[in-house]
């Protein structure tokens, strides 16, 4: 196994993908292969963060991605102790900046905090000195997801992600995923397209270097892969969408629509996915869908992410 | 009681300014003054009349840990104000005559010599957009003009009486506008940044839509609308249009509007963050042409404290607003300093058009006008700083960082405050 740690690291945190450079991202690829392996492994477990603590602080709900950073964290014989906000003072009115002082008392090494905020993760990484991982905060980013993307992305098209197209489908305007993963694979030399009706795009989206389509059928055609967003019911609530059936029937990636796609094309999912709603069930199942590659991808890429902070200071 | 300020630059000349008990003698060319009487040497800084800031809030009484109305006198005579209308989104709420008349006392009793306190009458009772409030009553306490603060009246009937009952006693109604349906729970401006930092943002349509129905109401009625903070272009061309076609419409912007932009919310900085929200560069410049030509009438603070901790939090739990006071001349005088204004604008923007519109005692240096003026020195620079604010709070993109002009001395009613 590759651990070497000679690269130079230069981040405290990771916030967002945009605070990296086109080297970090492919080093840091190149160790989650490496750890890659480790997870196929009998025994799934490495010594290399023995004696570090990381807290998991998680304000807003998660399973996936705060499961994929504990079987991480431990694979990496860290310590691991997990905060929600049910479980802690935050619901008796505690403020985040409290809350943080505290944890920061217990002397972890590292931070990962999900919150609702935009910007939460930025805040307590000026507050404290331990390193800070953005596990999702509000609409703005979702690093590790963007990061696990583009490693699923690189087993099927290998390193080299210029002349591919990825299609960005569904709610970009309340999407971390979208905001993290459209920055990444533009600096991985993809071209991002986007779709979605108008009333999930930012106003001003031409600012982000991608093609937008409002008819899915068009914004398809070429494409090399296809990412679905997951649908919040809220939307509809808030008047942005009419009725889900609505949606689906223009939105929902289906067998037929994909077929307009360039051969090979894959599709990808942050998760949990609403089959039938932005996703077809068959699509879902289907060999082109990358979901589990994603779930497993999640896991070695954040391996890599906890060791680049862990090992910042050795 | 009778002294000559002598050698002071009012509009790039020198002059002696010769006052009696509380008023202005006259003004005359620099070396013209009596020498019989006693001599005040103005060492050659600048003369303006006092400040007058129509728009700003005390917290005073509810939120005294923010400013109370002894600090906030304090910052405003330190800031070069003679003159200030206080809000009414206390607690609480200045709808009664009784709140009005706490303030006023507070006011003279903390600061008997000045700034002059004038309070703003809340439209409706609890700023609820529930019917009237006494209006008459709180008049006669003392009230100079009459607004639903920053709850915007978004019932044109309501808005409609309410403009039509407060001119019925000469108050002038203030409007902030804001369709608070258009983007429920935004953050900041809806553009790029926002875009870029994932919140939700205001469109300038949120604050132009509702400048536009005012207009047409005040054109309609024939009656004086006054339209709070504008931040934007859009709402600028409203103004434009209808002042050209003769409507009785009076503008005021902040000064954060004239000098920042939406940038500076990145990094969720939450000390940038304020309601109308900072817009782009672009409506900054437009600003400053419209402040310029007078489209805008008159530049304000919105001084708004909050206390430190209430800032230290992520961007969506942050209160809006800036304080002003202390700032906003230094920040005006970058202005001049860039030739986009010249000091007779200053003192047409931030002295007569304000005390002009709302009725107050304005110092024009003519005979028998109040002796209410400053000597400011454009030159000396200071920091940001809690230690160097006379307000309670510190709350500004400014905050670290150096001004350059401060006041140095204020006289009101002929005395000298410091």
């Amino acid at each position: 196994m590759n651990t070497d740690n000679r690269y130079l690291w230069n981040h405290k945190d990771l916030l967002d993908v945009s605070a990296l450079s086109q080297e970090d991202v492919l080093h840091l690829l190149d160790l989650a292969q490496s750890f890659q392996e480790i997870n196929s492994r009998p025994v799934k477990k490495v010594p290399t963060l023995k004696g570090k603590t990381v807290i998991l602080f998680f304000v807003e709900n998660s399973t996936r991605t705060k499961t994929s950073f504990d079987v991480a964290a431990k694979r990496l014989s860290a310590d691991t102790f997990s905060l929600a906000k049910s479980g802690s003072s935050l619901n008796k009115g505690e403020s985040l900046k409290d809350t943080a002082l505290t944890l920061q008392a217990v002397s972890p090494d590292i931070i990962v905090i999900r919150h609702s905020s935009s910007g939460a993760a930025e805040y307590i990484a000026n507050l404290l000195p331990c390193s800070i991982v953005n596990g999702g905060d509000g609409w703005h980013a979702h690093p590790t997801q963007a990061l696990l993307d583009a490693y699923a992305l690189r087993s099927v098209w290998g390193s080299d992600f210029s002349g591919k197209t990825l299609l960005i489908l569904g709610d970009i305007e309340h999407s971390r995923v979208a905001r993290s993963n459209i920055f990444l694979l533009q600096l991985l030399g993809a071209k991002v397209r986007l779709c979605g009706p108008r009333t999930l795009l930012p106003r001003q989206v031409d600012f982000w270097g991608c093609e937008i389509f409002s008819d899915l059928d068009q914004a398809v055609e070429d494409t090399d892969a296809i990412m679905c967003l997951r649908l919040q019911l809220e939307r509809q609530e808030a008047g942005l969408l009419p009725m889900l059936s609505e949606y689906s029937k223009r939105y929902c990636l289906t067998e037929k629509r994909l077929a307009r796609a360039n051969k090979g094309a894959v599709v990808l999912h942050p998760g949990p996915m609403n089959r039938g709603w932005e996703i077809a069930s068959d699509v879902a199942d289907s060999e082109q869908c990358l979901v589990l590659d994603q779930v497993s991808a999640g896991v070695a890429v954040r391996m890599a992410v906890l060791y680049l902070l862990g090992t910042r200071n050795n | 009681m009778k002294f000559c300020l002598t050698n002071a630059r009012y509009l790039d000349s020198a002059v002696d300014v010769l006052v009696e008990n509380d008023r202005i003698v006259t003004m005359l060319p620099h070396g013209k003054g009596p020498s019989d009487v006693e001599q005040v040497d103005a060492n050659g800084l600048v003369l303006l009349p006092a400040l007058t800031d129509c728009h700003v809030h005390f917290r005073d009484p509810g939120f005294e840990y923010k400013e109370d109305i002894d600090t906030g006198l304090e910052a405003a005579s330190r800031g070069g104000f003679g003159s200030i209308i206080c809000m009414p989104n206390t607690s609480p709420t200045n709808d009664s005559a009784a709140v009005t008349r706490y303030m006023l006392e507070k006011a003279a009793r903390t600061h008997p010599y000045g700034p002059r306190l004038f309070p703003a009458a809340a439209a409706t009772p609890g700023l609820k957009c529930e019917g009237l409030s006494p209006l008459a009553e709180l008049k006669e306490a003392g009230c100079v003009c009459v607004t639903n603060d920053g709850r915007p009246m978004s019932n044109t009937e309501l808005m409609r009486r309410a403009m039509e009952y407060a001119w019925d006693l000469g108050l002038r109604f203030t409007d902030h506008c804001e369709d608070r349906e258009l983007a429920p729970g935004y953050l900041m401006n809806e553009g790029e940044v926002s875009a870029k930092l994932g919140v939700m943002g205001q469109p300038v349509v949120g604050e132009a839509i509702q400048v536009a129905r005012d207009v047409m109401l005040s054109e309609y009625l024939d009656i004086p609308v006054h339209i709070a903070h504008v931040s934007c272009a859009m709402a600028v061309d409203v103004i434009r249009h209808a002042k050209e076609r003769g409507v009785k419409v009076t503008a005021e912007t902040c000064t954060h509007y004239l000098m920042l932009d939406e940038t500076e919310l990145l990094g969720y900085n939450t000390l940038a963050k304020v309601n109308p929200p900072l817009r782009t560069a672009r409506d900054r410049e437009c600003l400053r042409k419209a402040v310029k030509e007078g489209v805008i009438d008159i530049i304000v603070t919105d001084h708004a404290p909050h206390a430190e901790y209430e800032k230290n939090t992520t961007l969506d739990l942050a209160p809006n607003g800036f304080i002003g006071l202390e700032l906003s001349l230094p920040l005006v005088w970058e202005l001049v300093r860039e030739s986009v204004l010249n000091e007779a604008d200053v003192v047409r923007l931030m002295a007569v058009r304000p005390n002009e519109i709302f009725n107050l005692p304005c110092n024009r240096f003519n005979p028998g006008d109040p002796a209410d003026f400053i000597l400011f020195d454009p030159d000396e620079e200071w920091v940001v700083a809690r230690e160097n604010l006379f307000s309670k709070s510190c709350n500004t993109p400014y905050l670290g960082k150096t001004l350059k002009g401060r006041v140095k001395h204020h006289w009101q009613g002929g005395r000298q405050l410091f």
